[in-house]
């Protein structure tokens, strides 16, 4: 365990230093190249706020009239099946849908449950195990205008779903 | 022949449907909220709920925009040196085991294992148009014009099964919300995604047999 601690701490400081030493060493100019991606991120950020305003109203006026309940009551059977608590419900509905109303919901689901309590581990753990299927299919699949998609979605959705169970189950077993 | 001109085309149609699902989520969302409101008298909280929503979303992109420059900017020192593609070198012998009808200097096996790099390494951004361009080069390789090739299938579902290393925003949004140890979850993301994505291996190897088998009316989407 001890191990892997040092390795989580490590994980981001290691991966700078040996892509600036890599730069450094095939004398690409560092600071003016990471300016230059920078720029890229402010304009991902900058294209995403309208997209995160609209979806922070529809999850609030969801969550706060009560509706949210209702719709985790109806599904909880299911997810208590496979072993999932209820809280993850909505996340669970949402991911494969939308990359940025996912992490509203996670923005607002770690305020609400504490990001280091089990169901914000696990919420954390989900969000960055899964991805938008339905996004990456259509987007993939429509640059070259293939119809048939064959077993892609189903495989897709069934690798989604052992991430979700795998993410509750490792939340559980590791501290 | 398709050139890239009409895929864009076809990629905005093909887009629009996701759109269209959430349209209707987003619309389905406020009014049953809306009206659920009504019914138990929480229209108060609902009133609340809209005016603090526009603060939460401008805060969440605030957030997240320090990280998004960050990562961006050490990730493009990675692209320049040459450090991805040799990534991408190293891992060519793998993913050639994986795809036996993509021969093995052809430039799709590039693509593909470039894409997988950079969705590795939390580049989302950099990855989409090397993605289409995987799938270009694949679709030359491909003899039937609308359905998707073994290759197709395998590429998309293990980019969707999200093999990450280090998931920026999630780290970025764990620190926001005051967590003790936000890159505590590391090991957990790296366990779960591994998993995911031999699932997704094992589930089309899977759907291979079933599809000669002839199960096919179940399947097909």
């Amino acid at each position: 365990m001890a191990f892997m601690s040092v390795l989580s701490e490590a994980a981001i400081p290691a991966v700078i230093i040996a892509i600036l030493i890599v730069g450094a060493w095939k004398n690409v100019p560092v600071f003016d190249t990471f300016l230059e991606g920078a720029k890229e991120g402010l304009a991902t950020a900058i294209r995403i706020l309208p997209v995160l305003v609209g979806i922070m109203l529809a999850i609030n006026v969801f969550k706060e009239s009560g509706a949210l309940d209702i719709l985790v009551d109806l599904l909880k059977p299911v997810v208590n099946f496979f072993g999932i608590p209820e809280e993850i419900v909505p996340m669970a509905i949402l991911r494969p849908i939308s990359g940025s109303a996912s992490l509203g919901l996670l923005s607002r689901q770690l305020k609400e449950y504490g990001p280091d309590s089990l169901v914000g581990k696990i919420l954390s753990v989900m969000m960055g195990s899964t991805e938008t299927i339905f996004y990456t299919v259509a987007v993939y699949f429509g640059a070259i205008g293939v119809k048939k998609t064959r077993g892609t979605v189903w495989i897709a959705l069934i690798a989604g779903l052992a991430g979700m169970i795998s993410s509750v189950i490792v939340c559980r077993l590791l501290p | 022949m398709y050139t890239f001109r009409t895929g864009i085309i076809e990629l905005i149609e093909y887009k629009s449907i996701g759109i269209y699902m959430l349209n209707y989520l987003w619309l389905a969302m406020i009014l049953l909220g809306v009206v659920w409101a009504v019914v138990t008298g929480r229209l108060g909280d609902v009133t609340k709920a809209v005016i603090s929503s526009a603060e939460e979303g401008v805060q969440l992109s605030i957030v997240l925009l320090g990280i998004l420059c960050l990562w961006s900017g050490v990730m493009k020192i990675a692209q320049k040196s040459g450090l991805i593609r040799s990534l991408t070198n190293f891992s060519k012998v793998l993913f050639a085991k994986l795809f036996p009808d993509v021969p093995e200097n052809h430039s799709a096996l590039g693509a593909m294992v470039l894409t997988f790099a950079a969705n590795f390494l939390g580049l989302g951004n950099a990855a989409t148009p090397l993605a289409i361009k995987a799938m270009e080069e694949l679709h030359k390789l491909n003899n039937r014009r609308d359905t998707a090739s073994d290759a197709m299938v395998l590429f998309i579902v293990i980019n969707a099964s999200c093999l990450q290393f280090i998931p920026t925003n999630v780290i970025a949004l764990r620190e926001a919300a005051g967590s003790a140890n936000a890159v505590a979850i590391l090991p957990h993301v790296w366990i779960s995604s591994f998993i995911s994505t031999i699932i997704a291996i094992i589930f089309y190897y899977l759907f291979l047999l079933m599809e000669k088998r002839r199960d096919y009316a179940l399947w097909h989407l």
